[in-house]
């Protein structure tokens, strides 16, 4: 254990952030008047939107479940979130992410009874500096919530990183492409409020051990974050 | 007594194996868990949750205004702004209608106020059969978000028969956020739909049918000023 805390009191963060210390977390609900529930959600330089609309009938009709109701989720970065202005209009990544968020999110909702119906999850990245899908889980929430979409219970994501040997909470850009010793593996976690996972992704290399280690700091970022989600959600309430 | 918070899903809302589980609310165990997003409620040791925001949500018995989407063999299928389509049935219509008529009495792009008869798994069945239903052939509508309609009928209707008087329109508010407003003048519906956007913007407030009592004699001076003044530039035309 202490060869651990001396690692982690020599580790420098590019932006002089400790290991387990969040960016700086902005949420805000309602911002969207034309949507029927919308929120924002930012991690530092992240900036994530979200705009829900429905429980509505689903077209194409062939796409319809009679079943149950859909979730249906569109990821999509602006040309002008990053500096390099990126090809607008759906790509491969976007389309992943998309799915990804579904996933994420299908496993608190309960829209099961919203036979043939669909729910239709706009998120638009304003701004970016790694973490946009956590920072578009985030805001996707509260906006479902705001929407007054039945659902068991909120859920927050971020993204846990190793840095060399060093885990660290809510990556940036900068140690996203960390060169040094075994380079950067970028994990993002969504959890509910309760503490279960409904996402995890990995990509890079990692031991058994620290896989462990990584989803214990999740859970505590994620509960810091949920209050956040859980104040704003608050705060639009009074206003009405 | 009723007891009112702010809840978020998955919160705790009371603990206690006593407490009821009502609308938008769970039993886990011993404790009740809000399901969505809204203000709890407390009555009877009944706990439900009343939306704040998101889309309309039927109910039966609720009164609310549609256009006319479709006409079929037996009936007009009506947009009542939710997901799942309503459909008035030629049976529901207060007196006999030959089917060859139907277009006659309701035609597409018509407004109705109609009531919810019964909700199931493949829509929404509509009635006209009581007083004050049926067809709207005059008057304006307005919109306004559903959630903000028990501000605009106030307690027991307080609101609602303030601005009738006042504007001296009759007026029927439908649970789906639509408003019909039909008075003698169209100076008299502009000026209540203007009383009921003004109430629908304020709908956080306490104590707003008092804040609009206030706001009517503000407004008639103003209107009764200009009148004034209009009156004196006519003159000096002349």
């Amino acid at each position: 254990m202490t060869t651990k805390e001396t690692h982690s009191k020599e580790f420098k963060r590019p932006d002089g952030r400790k290991p387990d210390e969040l960016r700086k977390i902005t949420a805000k609900v309602g911002i969207i008047p034309n949507a029927d529930g919308s929120a924002m959600f930012s991690f530092g330089d992240t900036v994530a939107i979200a705009a829900v609309y429905g429980p509505k009938k689903m077209h194409p009709q062939h796409s319809q479940n009679p079943e149950k109701g859909t979730l249906r989720c569109n990821y999509n970065m602006l040309s002008f979130s990053v500096s390099e202005r990126i090809r607008p209009g759906p790509s491969r990544r976007s389309t992943e992410i998309s799915k990804i968020t579904e996933w994420a999110l299908e496993p608190v909702l309960m829209i099961n009874d919203f036979q043939g119906n669909v729910v239709d999850v706009h998120i638009s990245i304003l701004q970016a500096n790694a973490s946009t899908r956590c920072a578009g889980i985030n805001a996707a929430v509260m906006a479902l919530a705001h929407a007054g979409i039945p659902m068991k219970n909120l859920v927050s994501s971020v993204s846990i990183g190793k840095l060399d040997k060093q885990l660290v909470v809510d990556l940036i850009k900068e140690e996203e492409d960390w060169e040094e010793g075994e380079g950067a593996t970028d994990i993002p976690i969504t959890f509910t409020a309760d503490g279960k996972i409904t996402h995890i992704q990995l990509d890079g290399k990692i031991t058994k051990k620290q896989l462990k280690e990584a989803i214990e700091l999740a859970r505590e970022s994620c509960k810091k974050i949920y209050e956040i989600q859980k104040k704003a959600l608050k705060e639009v309430g009074e206003e009405k | 007594m009723t007891d009112r918070k702010i809840v978020i899903p998955g919160e705790v809302v009371f603990e206690g194996a006593d407490y009821l589980p009502g609308e938008g609310t769970e039993k886990k165990g011993n404790e009740i868990v809000a399901m969505r997003f809204g203000l709890a409620e407390e009555a009877n040791k009944l706990i439900k949750v009343i939306p704040l925001s998101g889309v309309y949500q039927p109910r039966r018995g609720n009164v609310v205004i549609g256009k006319v989407e479709n006409v079929t063999f037996n009936g007009w299928v009506i947009d009542i702004g939710t997901a799942d389509s309503s459909f008035l049935p030629i049976m529901e219509f207060p007196r006999y209608v030959n089917q060859d008529e139907l277009e006659e009495i309701m035609a597409i792009g018509d407004m109705v106020v109609a009531k919810i008869n019964s909700i199931n798994q493949r829509g929404i069945d509509l009635t006209v059969k009581l007083k004050g239903l049926g067809r709207l052939d005059k008057g304006i509508i307005i919109s306004i978000n559903s959630n903000k309609v028990p501000r605009v009928i106030g307690k027991e209707g307080s609101m609602i028969s303030l601005i009738k008087e006042e504007t001296n329109c009759r007026i029927t508010v439908g649970q789906n956020g639509l408003i019909w407003i039909n008075g003698n003048k169209i100076e008299d519906e502009l000026f209540a739909k203007k009383a009921i956007l003004h109430v629908a913007e304020r709908s956080f407030m306490s104590g707003l049918t008092d804040e609009m009592k206030k706001w009517f004699e503000k407004e008639k001076e103003q209107t009764g000023s200009l009148k004034n003044r209009q009156a004196v530039l006519k003159e000096n035309k002349n």
